[in-house]
């Protein structure tokens, strides 16, 4: 028994170690906590009805975090995945609406689904981009995610005894009786049936953090980071820069697939300009806001700033303004010389703290 | 780690934020509420609705507001039995922030609801609002996609299909066009919902249909390659099932290139005439369906555009006239029903199912004919064919 | 003679883009950022424009001055206030602020003009042009925003090679600590890209609403994200670029709605975009700058 304790001690105190329980931390606590405050009955109607959304853009920032914290890219079209995974979410649960009955698997069926077909958009947006450097790339990426979002916006697919059919542009084909549209090009998806739930959307996140934490924690993690560091010496000590910068890229789309599924199936309707632009930007400011790399950061800073703007609902007319100065105001603090200095007040006080942890922990042995 | 000061800090941030914001929203609820909020509190019905306050549709949101909050106003100052307090929480014409607005509202504690002002955000509340058994009239979401599957939530405004059907029966039988031109825009149910039946109805009456010419969101303030086609398409009439902020442009351009077909709107080109400094002249000869009429000589028009006017210092638009239609009809319906204010949203909505299909109201946009509902809450009242002279709306019949 | 007058219209489109494009990548070369407040920046300048003609009766020109005078001072303000502490800072974090700054632009302008559209009279007046009996119109604002570009496009690429203010900016962009040892005021060479960068947005801010007579709060966004694309679509950076780029994805985008769909116009702008940084990976006329280890 002392022996596992003190491995956890070891695990705890090791930088990864403690930022994989820091986040599951997080999470399952916030679960706890919500779940009962929501048997109490001490949650309003806004804030339950924020969880599902707020269980997706953590899982978006997190995926964007590792392309934009671990990979070291920037990415401005992380919307137009979650777009894709959100239709192809939306579509597959409506087919398998009548041969699969329980709900919660044809929930699981359609997010594995909206993760592979992203990953898919995710392998055709990242061969081209990633050859791309720096501001260039961020451009690629928002021209991607523009156009996913153009195409999504012409796409028709329509469902009959017949199957699936699709066309872009104009609606090309006829239904058969008793046949019912999925998309209806512009006008996005309506009458979804609202399979997603805050517990299904703990689960995604639980999923998202193990399979995200385990893979930057890995070797291929190391090497995704040696790129970022330094792609040459990672080039000329045998790593191949492509492959992991692509691998990176596309799980990152996949998840972030995943993320619009539980996001779409949310819903009764959604249309393709949701996902635009300014979604990206929106889950970029989540990522920075949190710390590049830093993954808890990350489920904190989604979960806050999309309760935010619903909190500031009392000032009217200020709200997005007020939204603005703090988001201004914050990214002034975060690197202002006055948080350096309150840093390395505590840095100080840290290392004596370890020091004297060290001491103990040899005093012990 | 060295993050963790900063989230604390942003923490604290918001915390503070949420603190200081505490003392406003008493101001905020005081302008919501009308002139005799002392008296509305505990005795007034709460209705409320989620509208685009912000962003690029917050010109239908605030009318919207406007008006319902120019109703409440006017009812509340009676004094009857029937008071109001009317709340509108922002949802950006976005599916996603109409869904945390309505809960917004539902905290609030609202009796009845007036839906959501544009078409998505109402296809996205409505099965919310069929769960939680609460009542809407909805001012002016017309998607019939509002009100297909639910049985609460009813329309003030046409719904979209109507529209193309009267609109294309009356190009028909007014002789205004024999090749049409139509611009419309695709990401838009309401645009998309007209342009269907009226092509259906075109076919059916024999009008030709030259042009169909798409644009999108985004990419809504160049209609020269839309308007090129048109013209060379040889369309002597152009039909715009489209909003006014899109059709002013539209005309403005058209001028530009010499291009001077004759042009038919519907409801939602009312308002051209208000937009802050627009040459009325190129509007001149415009047709249009709507419902209402700012100009109309009536005494219930009369005094709703003065008192508007006075308040927000614009012309009142469809949109305003519908939300204030909305909350009478509210009224009507609370009184035929012998409702009162401690009655909860369950019992009310019953109440208003029942009460709705029965009665008939004569309000700003009725045409004097009153109007009716049937049981799928689809309303019926007649468009006014109006046309645009020397700057204002004229009768057309 | 459709040809003719897509040509026309999308080079108009383009000059707008090239001018709004022009800032963009001034500001890139001095500041590295990408500064997406810039398109709100045009929006304020056409919003001033309008306040100085309709309400106080100006002359257009004078509203012009007006608008320049204002957005030139705002963009000083907003580097001073807002990106001068983060010159240190990760790009990142000046990218986000610089967001935060164009939402703020966005929701004063709804707060000050209200969220009802505002139709822009064109500062140039005058009749359309008619050729070929009717079947080419030009309009006298095209003309007017093509000349305007081509002469603010030239008068930049002196004033960055022969004067002496401009040398200094070529030096800051070049390398700022060494710019810095060779006497050059850098503080003060970034604050006068910025305020030329936003002199210029209140110009193209003012004749995008004369060809495009729209106003309310949200009308520089797009245009702005598409001048951006431009300036990167020509080697971002780069002034003669940045003014191909704009004209290139005008007439693009103009012609791909003509031709194709409207509805696919700006993928197909996009996705020329794509494959231009594909084969030049530094846009058309970037430079390119080899890595160091």
């Amino acid at each position: 028994m002392k022996k596992v304790m003190q491995k956890f001690r070891r695990y705890a105190a090791s930088k990864p170690g403690r930022d994989t329980l820091i986040s599951f931390g997080i999470v399952i606590v916030a679960f706890i906590v919500m779940q009962v405050l929501l048997s109490l009955g001490m949650v309003s109607s806004l804030l339950e009805s924020l969880l599902v959304p707020i269980c997706a853009y953590i899982v978006m920032a997190v995926s964007l975090n590792l392309t934009v914290g671990i990979l070291g890219e920037l990415s401005l079209g992380h919307a137009g995945f979650m777009s894709v995974g959100a239709f192809a979410g939306v579509v597959a649960s409506t087919y398998l609406a009548d041969t699969v009955a329980f709900e919660p698997l044809r929930l699981a069926i359609a997010i594995v689904v909206g993760g592979i077909c992203a990953a898919i958009a995710g392998v055709i947006v990242g061969v081209p981009v990633l050859r791309l450097k720096g501001d260039y790339l961020a451009i690629v990426t928002l021209a991607f995610g523009e156009i996913i979002k153009n195409i999504v916006n012409v796409l028709y697919i329509g469902m009959d005894s017949n199957g699936l059919h699709f066309s872009l542009l104009q609606q090309s084909f006829e239904l058969a009786e008793g046949g019912e549209m999925i998309i209806n090009g512009p006008m996005g998806v309506s009458g979804v049936s609202r399979l997603a739930s805050f517990t299904s959307g703990f689960v995604l996140v639980l999923i998202t953090l193990f399979l995200i934490l385990n893979l930057i924690n890995s070797r291929a993690g190391r090497a995704i980071m040696s790129v970022r560091d330094n792609k040459i010496a990672a080039d000329s000590i045998g790593i191949s820069t492509t492959r992991y910068k692509l691998m990176a890229f596309v799980i990152s789309a996949a998840f972030a697939g995943m993320a619009g599924t539980l996001y779409g199936l949310n819903y009764t309707t959604i249309t393709a300009t949701k996902f635009d632009f300014n979604t990206s930007i929106l889950i970029l400011v989540f990522v920075v806001l949190g710390g590049l790399g830093n993954i808890w950061g990350s489920i904190i800073a989604a979960a806050l700033l999309t309760v935010l703007p619903e909190m500031l609902r009392e000032v009217g007319d200020y709200r997005m303004l007020i939204y603005a100065i703090l988001l201004i105001v914050m990214m002034l603090f975060n690197n202002s010389s006055l948080k350096q200095r309150i840093l390395e007040k505590r840095g100080m006080k840290q290392m004596e703290k370890l020091e004297k942890a060290e001491q103990s922990g040899k005093e012990g042995a | 780690m060295k993050k963790s000061l900063s989230m604390l800090l942003a923490g604290a941030m918001l915390v503070g934020t949420l603190a200081g914001c505490g003392g406003g929203s008493d101001a905020a609820t005081t302008d919501n509420g009308g002139t005799e909020e002392n008296t509305a509190t505990g005795t007034a019905f709460k209705i409320g609705g989620t509208a685009p306050l912000t962003g690029s549709a917050a010109i239908y949101g605030n009318a919207v507001k406007n008006g319902a909050e120019l109703a409440a106003q006017e009812i509340n100052a009676e004094g009857g039995d029937i008071q109001f307090e009317v709340l509108f929480e922002d949802d950006e014409n976005n599916t996603e922030k109409a869904v945390s607005a309505y809960n917004a509202l539902k905290d609030e504690g609202i009796q009845l609801s007036l839906g959501a002002v544009t078409s998505k955000p109402g296809e996205a509340i409505a099965p919310l609002l069929e769960e939680d058994h609460i009542f809407a009239l909805t001012p002016s979401a017309s998607s019939p996609a509002n009100i297909e599957g639910n049985d609460v939530v009813f329309q003030m405004c046409f719904s979209d299909p109507n529209q193309g059907l009267a609109s294309a029966d009356y190009i028909a039988d007014q002789q205004l066009g024999t090749k049409i031109g139509i611009i419309y825009k695709s990401d838009d149910v309401y645009s998309t919902g007209i342009l269907e039946q009226f092509k259906a109805e075109a076919e059916v009456k024999g009008l030709e249909i030259v042009t169909e010419q798409a644009f999108m969101d985004g990419a809504d303030n160049d209609f020269s390659v839309q308007l090129n086609a048109c013209k060379s398409a040889g369309a002597d009439l152009l039909f715009l099932p489209i909003y006014y902020t899109p059709a002013s442009l539209i005309l403005t351009q058209a001028n530009a290139m010499g291009y001077a077909p004759k042009v038919f709107g519907v409801d939602g080109m009312d308002g051209i005439l208000a937009v802050e400094n627009f040459d009325v002249a190129l509007a001149e000869g415009v047709m249009l369906l709507t419902p209402f009429n700012a100009d109309a000589t009536d005494e219930a028009t009369v005094n709703f555009v003065t008192k508007y006017e006075e308040a927000y210092g614009e012309t009142p638009n469809q949109f305003a006239a519908d939300a204030y239609d909305c909350v009478y009809a509210y009224k009507l319906a609370l009184e035929t029903a012998g409702c009162t204010p401690d009655m909860s949203a369950s019992e009310l909505c019953d109440k208003m199912i029942e009460t709705f299909p029965t009665i008939t109201f004569e309000g700003l946009t009725g045409d004097g004919a009153g109007i009716t509902w049937d049981s799928n809450g689809a309303v019926s009242k007649s468009p006014k064919g109006m046309v645009i002279e020397n700057g204002a709306y004229v009768g057309m019949d | 003679m459709s040809f003719l007058n897509h040509l026309i219209n999308g080079v108009s489109l383009g000059s707008i883009y090239a001018i709004i494009a022009l800032g963009y990548t001034m500001v890139y070369g001095i500041a590295k950022m990408l500064n997406f407040a810039h398109g709100d920046v045009i929006m304020v300048g056409a919003y001033m424009c309008f306040c100085a003609t309709v309400y106080l009766g100006w002359p257009p020109l004078a509203g012009v001055a007006l608008a320049v005078v204002v957005c030139t001072t705002l963009g000083v303000v907003i580097e001073r206030l807002a990106y001068k502490p983060l010159r240190m800072a990760p790009s990142l974090a000046v990218l986000i602020t610089a967001i935060g700054v164009s939402y703020f632009l966005q929701n004063m302008a709804l707060l000050i003009w209200g969220s009802s559209q505002k139709s822009f009279t064109s500062v140039v007046g005058g009749s359309p042009i008619q050729l070929f009996g009717g079947q080419l119109t030009i309009a006298p604002v095209t003309i007017v925003t093509i000349v305007t570009c081509v002469v603010i496009m030239v008068v930049l690429t002196l004033f960055t090679n022969r004067s002496k203010a401009g040398t200094a900016m070529r030096a800051v962009s070049e390398d700022k600590g060494a710019a810095q040892l060779m006497g050059i005021n850098v503080n003060t060479t970034i604050s006068l890209t910025f305020a030329i960068g936003s002199g210029l947005a209140a110009i193209a801010g003012v004749l995008l609403c004369s060809a495009y007579p729209t106003l309310m709060p949200t009308t520089g966004s797009m245009p702005g994200i598409k001048a951006f694309t431009a300036a990167v679509f020509g080697g971002i950076g780069s002034i003669p670029g940045a003014f191909i780029g704009g004209i290139l994805l005008g007439v693009i985008e103009i012609f791909a709605g003509a031709y194709i769909s409207t509805q696919l116009s700006n993928a197909i702008v996009f996705a020329v975009l794509i494959i231009v940084l594909l084969v030049k990976p530094d846009g058309l006329l970037g430079k390119h700058i080899s890595e160091k280890v």
